[in-house]
């Protein structure tokens, strides 16, 4: 943004599609935490391999390197691949230490939100921290959006933001903003270097913090004096770090989780109710064991979704405002509700006082600020999911194993039949695609299941923020985590796009779509000129309402459809047209008739290494149901226009 | 209910814009708040004081402990515990409230610390409810300014915060 007065560098660097980026292992985890093995489930063909060196190698002379260059050489040996940023006066130095280089790509966006998002979507599918680097003032406060966005998610992220120089601090020089103070209520840490010395172990405990415990972004404010080429340092990075104020839980307390095993014998009407903890903590296959060993029907979050298999008979779907009825039913009858990585958000609880009047909570978190929080836990359970979880499995076989009767089996059998009877009264239609009439309006969860039919549920699917957030994730049945990539705390429209594009650098060979729809879409569409520069061959599928829909919803509802600035009045572009004009390929459809072909045009290999933008006429007056009624608990839902449960 | 809230974190810069903000951004409220180094000047004591329920207080404790330059917390409010705190009141002193204002700061175990010809300065410590005793003691109309430490505080008895 702006670069003062140093002119923007045009870094094209040719992105080859073999390229595999990632790192086995990343050197930040701590040491006897074990080497952590990256993995996206079903993605073993497209493993990142990349090894980290430099650490390894000892005795070698120390370096002397500048602040510029120990910053980049510290990322390399956190096992950075991708830096998305944008260049400006405070960061030159900086830019020129990554030009010298060749182990670190710098992904050049568009605008310094865009970045956060392509840094925050290569976190959400790789499990890796990304990073983004831009300059100070309004590249800085660009960032912003995309860095609370990371953090309501609890994705890990390094934010490394250039900042004037250290005797110009304070006083409003160009491009000064203070990114500290800025970035504070949103950011799980930060630093400013105040001596370039700092540098490595700066960055090593912001890769360490960002990370562990309950991960977030981390912004280091890096001045420009301390980047400065003609001072030299003796270049260390530190192999281990020590914190003596942050020392995140790495186990849950034994006497707790055998209290919860207590409470979830006695469950009548049992319900997991699993989050994006799940998730981050890399639980997903224990929770997927345990909740098949007890058979305990499960639901997620909108950030869980993919932790537990969708198309499994024990998924009840998501939950929550636009979750789906037997999910939420089952959540208000239920008497023992064990929630993991789940924060009881105000888009899930309704209202708090109503909430789930009969249940016994267990709840697992590794942040215990969580726990309690809107809803008093019986159980809390501090701890990350996947060791708690663990130790849970082990306790609960151990009993099961000794008296099977303590499970009370066919209780849970009764329990499951009511919940199937609720998902044949009101489930999703899952057939509207098939049930299309040619020359009617396309409905925008026809789209969603064309999607996942097309892509056979492999795709990863990000998404923006709207109606057509709540179709995808009501309709495209995630199977595995980290698939399913969406700004669920923040709500961020334009996170779509961007973070798309993190997670095709990231995984070059696999499927990414991005939904969106006209309104998110142009909030970041200025990325289709990254992607030409790159040849990223993302997936675009628009639903285009011609409205912002879920303002538009909301209005309908609640403001006796008074439609207050949620359209356009015909100003939207020719999408097609725009999309060719950077390069890409673009196909617009009105008739439902055309849906299928045209959704197997979007993902044939003909059009396999091109953009290609999809924009979808859909029903304009279509709302998402379920949805929750204001002020009841979370079992009053309206179904449709006319109906209630 | 009023809690004290001792907190001891990392002597950094920008480590109480933290606390600070922390209260400012989750709609807590800070009645009074000290700070500075302890023997270990790389560490900071910092006491606060604040209002809310016992789930609040849960909410405010858990909140600053997940701060990464936090290093312990203590509500000293849940045990027993000394709390103190300083006041200069700057008083009128012109003819017979000369007398007055000594024998008020007498009874208070306060001391004259400045002298003029028309005005005393008072030095009080104690607990914060002494403190406004003291205050409407001498009448709001004889004083000419106040200011106050905020209070600080330690558990009594054997326990302490540190490293």
């Amino acid at each position: 943004m702006c670069s003062g007065g140093g002119g923007r560098a045009r870094i094209v660097v040719a992105f080859p599609q073999g390229l595999v980026p990632g790192s086995g292992t990343g050197p930040w985890s701590q040491p006897g935490s074990g080497r952590r093995k990256w993995s996206v489930p079903g993605l073993e063909g497209s493993q990142p391999h990349m090894t980290v060196q430099s650490h390894q190698v000892k005795d070698t002379a120390v370096e002397r390197l500048s602040g510029g260059d120990m910053l980049i050489r510290a990322l390399q040996d956190s096992g950075v691949d991708y830096i998305f940023g944008y260049p400006g006066g405070a960061a030159l130095h900086i830019y020129d230490a990554i030009f010298k280089q060749q182990r670190v790509q710098h992904i050049l966006v568009r605008h310094e939100q865009a970045a956060t998002h392509m840094a925050d979507g290569y976190a959400r599918a790789t499990g890796r921290p990304g990073v983004a680097l831009v300059t100070s003032g309004p590249g800085a406060t660009n960032a912003i959006t995309g860095i609370a966005t990371a953090f309501m998610d609890s994705i890990p992220m390094i934010v490394i933001s250039g900042q004037v120089s250290n005797e110009l601090i304070g006083t409003d020089s160009f491009q000064e903003t203070d990114m500290v103070g800025i970035s504070r209520p949103v950011v799980k840490h930060s630093f400013m270097i105040k001596d370039a010395s700092e540098i490595p172990s700066v960055v090593r405990k912001a890769f360490y913090i960002a990370t562990t415990g309950r991960p977030g972004p981390v912004v280091i404010d890096v001045p420009k004096d301390t980047t400065d080429p003609a001072v030299l340092f003796d270049y260390v990075y530190p192999e281990t770090v020590k914190m003596r104020s942050y020392s995140p839980a790495t186990r849950g307390h034994s006497g707790q989780i055998r209290k919860a095993v207590d409470l979830l014998l006695t469950a009548k009407r049992p319900v997991i109710y699993a989050g994006g903890g799940v998730i981050q903590g890399e639980a997903c296959e224990v929770l997927t064991e345990l909740t098949r060993y007890l058979e305990f029907p499960i639901t997620n979050t909108l950030m869980g979704l993919g932790c537990y298999p969708a198309t499994d008979p024990l998924f009840l779907g998501m939950l929550g405002m636009h979750g789906t009825y037997e999910a939420n039913m089952a959540m208000h009858h239920s008497d023992v509700i064990l929630a993991v990585g789940a924060r009881f958000d105000d888009r899930v609880t309704n209202d708090p006082s109503k909430f789930c009047p009969n249940a016994r909570i267990v709840h697992i978190d590794v942040d215990p600020a969580t726990i309690s929080k809107i809803i008093p836990a019986e159980v809390p359970i501090v701890g990350p999911a996947q060791p708690v979880l663990q130790d849970m499995l082990a306790a609960l076989r151990e009993r099961i194993g000794a008296d099977p009767e303590l499970l009370d089996r066919s209780a849970h059998q009764h329990w499951r039949q009511q919940i199937a009877g609720w998902r044949r009264q009101h489930g999703l239609d899952h057939k509207m695609m098939e049930r299309a009439v040619p020359g009617a309006s396309i409905k925008p969860q026809a789209v969603v299941q064309c999607l996942y039919q097309v892509t056979g549920g492999e795709a990863f699917v990000t998404s923006d923020v709207g109606q057509h957030q709540m179709f995808a994730a009501q309709y495209y049945h995630f199977d595995a985590p980290r698939r399913w990539i969406n700004s669920g705390g923040l709500g961020t429209m334009g996170f779509g796009l961007p973070s798309a594009m993190g997670v095709k650098f990231a995984f070059p060979d696999a499927v990414v779509a991005c939904v969106t729809g006209e309104g998110s879409i142009q909030m970041n569409i200025q990325e289709l000129s990254t992607c030409t520069q790159y040849g990223l061959p993302v997936k675009v599928i628009n639903l285009n309402n011609q409205a912002l829909g879920m303002v538009k919803q909301w209005q309908d509802m609640q403001y006796g459809g008074r439609h207050s600035s949620s359209t356009y009045q015909d100003s939207l572009p020719d999408f097609v047209r725009l999309v060719e004009s950077y390069g890409h390929v673009g196909i617009r459809i009105t008739d439902p008739a055309d849906l299928e072909a045209a959704m197997r045009e979007v993902f044939s290999d003909k059009l396999r290494d091109r953009l290609v933008f999809l924009d979808v006429s859909v029903d304009p007056d279509e709302h998402v149901y379920p949805m929750a009624i204001k002020g009841g608990s979370m079992c009053d839902m309206f179904l449709s226009r006319t109906e209630q449960s | 209910m009023r809690r004290i809230i001792s907190v001891l974190l990392e002597n950094e810069a920008g480590a109480l814009s933290r606390v600070v903000g922390l209260f400012a951004q989750r709609n807590y409220n800070i009645e009074t708040l000290t700070v500075a180094p302890t023997e270990d000047v790389t560490l900071s004591r910092l006491t606060l004081t604040t209002l809310g329920d016992d789930r609040k207080i849960e909410q405010i404790t858990k909140h600053l402990n997940k701060l990464i330059e936090v290093i312990k917390v203590v509500d000293l409010t849940e045990g027993e515990h000394i709390e103190r705190e300083l006041m200069l009141v700057k008083v009128k002193a012109v003819g017979a409230q000369r007398a007055e204002v000594k024998r008020t700061a007498d009874i208070f175990r306060a001391q004259v610390v400045d002298v003029t010809g028309s005005a005393y300065t008072v030095q009080v410590t104690g607990t914060s409810g002494k403190l406004d005793a003291f205050i409407r003691a001498i009448g709001e109309l004889s004083i000419l300014e106040v200011v106050r430490s905020g209070v600080s505080g330690l558990s009594r008895g054997e326990k302490v915060v540190s490293l």
